[in-house]
């Protein structure tokens, strides 16, 4: 999470229109992000949740994967070797929630991807992962393409979110088809006269939508969805309480390297046919969890006091017995309370289960709580 | 009329006779946003200066305040337990964190006046 070596922190291409609003920002991911603006992390949270928070999310990572011969098939195959999840039946139009795993089993970064719809970007897939992960995810993937497949890294987009229950409204003024597209779909779309790759997606549990738009347009469009009053930025702290009441992994804290998909409860994003078959990196482990059960699970974890329990605090059972560790932890602002996520024993993983948290030296009582904290919203 | 005094880590000290009245200041307020938890002493406790004594976590982060000086906890204010964002609303006012009884009175010849401080803060941006 936060910015370890030398270098320089790079800048997002709407820097300029962020020290204009009256960021504060941050290091992150070797990136120099908004972290909250004028209005701090719980106004921003509250607006997102009843309005729509605009998010430069720019410093993510996007590629294309593309066959020479534009099979759709000879692509997806390529990808399945690499992810848990069914890509041959994501149908055009449409994207997924899925992970890159190591040949452990283990987590090498979650990413989204998506199919276009146009006959144009036929036998392309976009593939959007986690600014820290980037660069090896893109080196990983592409040492186990076939010669036919290639990854392209793109940099003439900026990617940005709208979330809340606003975010359709506010497209549909520019797309009138805006309201219409359903959850996890994707299509072009024009906002501010420009053409967009939009998704009705996000990370905040609220209803909302995911643009990749031209760099060239990038402060244009920015500024154009701003000007509705029913939009405001909003930074990444309030992305990160949002995701957390939402259940919504991070990586490099809720899932990692040594995490399975199976243990962190993401069983949902592997279809059937891959849960049977298996036939990509890691699945010898990841099968065996599906049939044996996982050694420890995620579990969203509410302590019963106000105090809040940070990443790292360790979890026990009410017998004094280590049980696991907080993975995200903090201050829920719709919850209005202490809300966090862990990996405990599955033994100890049932739905209330009473458990203990050890803070600054104090056994704080806790109870294990049903994922998400705050119901979702999303467009069915 | 009580004397102000400040330290480095943004403390704020209201000497009146033997008491302190120990906050965070406005600054502090200010760096670390929505405050949404604080843990204070107990009173009877005995700090030594620069020893944590209370708690105050923001959406943000935790932090923690340490005694500016040796002391004993008089008095907690325990209205912050409940309504943590009064922080945040009136840092150097009804927001104080806790009452101490100052033991070294010469302690608080190191810390800084008002003027000291702002010139601090200046200096730290």
């Amino acid at each position: 999470m936060t910015h370890l070596s030398n270098a320089p922190l790079k800048r997002t291409p709407l820097y300029s229109h962020h020290v204009f609003a009256g960021a504060k920002f941050i290091p992150f991911s070797g990136y120099e992000m908004p972290l909250h603006y004028n209005s701090g992390i719980l106004e921003e949270h509250k607006w997102t949740r009843e309005n729509a928070g605009l998010f430069d999310i720019s410093h993510m990572g996007v590629a294309h994967l593309l066959d020479k011969n534009r099979s759709y098939d000879s692509v997806a195959q390529a990808l399945e070797l690499l992810v848990p999840s069914e890509v041959r039946s994501l149908a055009p139009g449409c994207q997924r929630y899925t992970q890159l795993t190591n040949v452990n089993g283990g987590i090498l970064d979650d990413l989204i991807i998506a199919r276009p719809i146009d006959l144009e970007n036929e036998g392309k897939l976009i593939i959007v992962v986690n600014a820290s992960r980037k660069d090896q995810d893109f080196a990983h993937i592409s040492s186990y393409l076939p010669k036919n497949v290639s990854l392209q890294p793109q940099k003439g987009y900026v990617l940005l979110a709208i979330q809340g229950p606003a975010s359709s409204e506010v497209l549909t003024y520019h797309d009138t088809r805006a309201k219409d597209m359903p959850f996890m779909s994707v299509a072009m779309r024009t906002i501010a006269d420009t053409q967009v790759q939009v998704g009705r997606s996000g990370y905040t549990g609220e209803d909302g939508f995911e643009m990749l738009v031209p760099l060239s347009k990038a402060g244009e469009i920015w500024k154009s969805l701003l000007s509705d009053t029913r939009v405001k930025p909003v930074g990444l702290g309030a992305r990160n309480c949002l995701r957390l009441e939402a259940g919504l992994c991070l990586y490099g804290h809720d899932i990692d390297e040594k995490t399975s998909p199976i243990e962190a409860c993401l069983t949902w994003s592997i279809q059937k046919s891959r849960r049977n078959s298996g036939g990509f990196l890691g699945d010898q482990r990841i099968l065996s969890e599906l049939r044996n059960g996982p050694f420890r699970k995620r579990v969203g974890i509410k302590p019963a006091e106000k105090i809040l329990a940070r990443e790292g605090t360790e979890i026990s059972d009410m017998y004094g017995n280590h049980i696991g560790h907080v993975t995200s932890g903090g201050f829920g602002p719709s919850v209005n309370g202490p809300i966090a996520m862990g990996y405990v024993l599955t033994a100890s993983a049932k739905i209330g289960t009473n458990i203990m948290l050890r803070i600054r030296g104090r056994n704080c009582p806790a109870v294990i709580t049903s994922l998400p904290f705050v119901h979702h919203r999303y467009k069915r | 009329m009580a004397q102000e005094y400040f330290s480095k880590d943004h403390e704020y000290l209201r000497v009146s006779g033997d008491t302190a009245t120990v906050g965070i200041t406005l600054h502090a307020q200010k760096e670390l946003g929505d405050v949404v938890f604080v843990e204070g002493p107990e009173i009877g406790q005995h700090f030594k200066a620069g020893e944590a004594v209370a708690v105050v976590e923001s959406v943000k982060a935790a932090s923690e305040i340490y005694s500016p000086i040796d002391g004993l906890i008089l008095e907690v204010n325990t209205v912050l337990e409940s309504n943590p964002a009064l922080v945040n609303e009136d840092a150097e006012g009804a927001a104080w964190f806790f009452k101490l009884k100052i033991i070294k009175p010469d302690q608080l010849t190191i810390l800084m006046s008002r003027t000291d401080y702002e010139k601090f803060i200046a200096e730290s941006i």
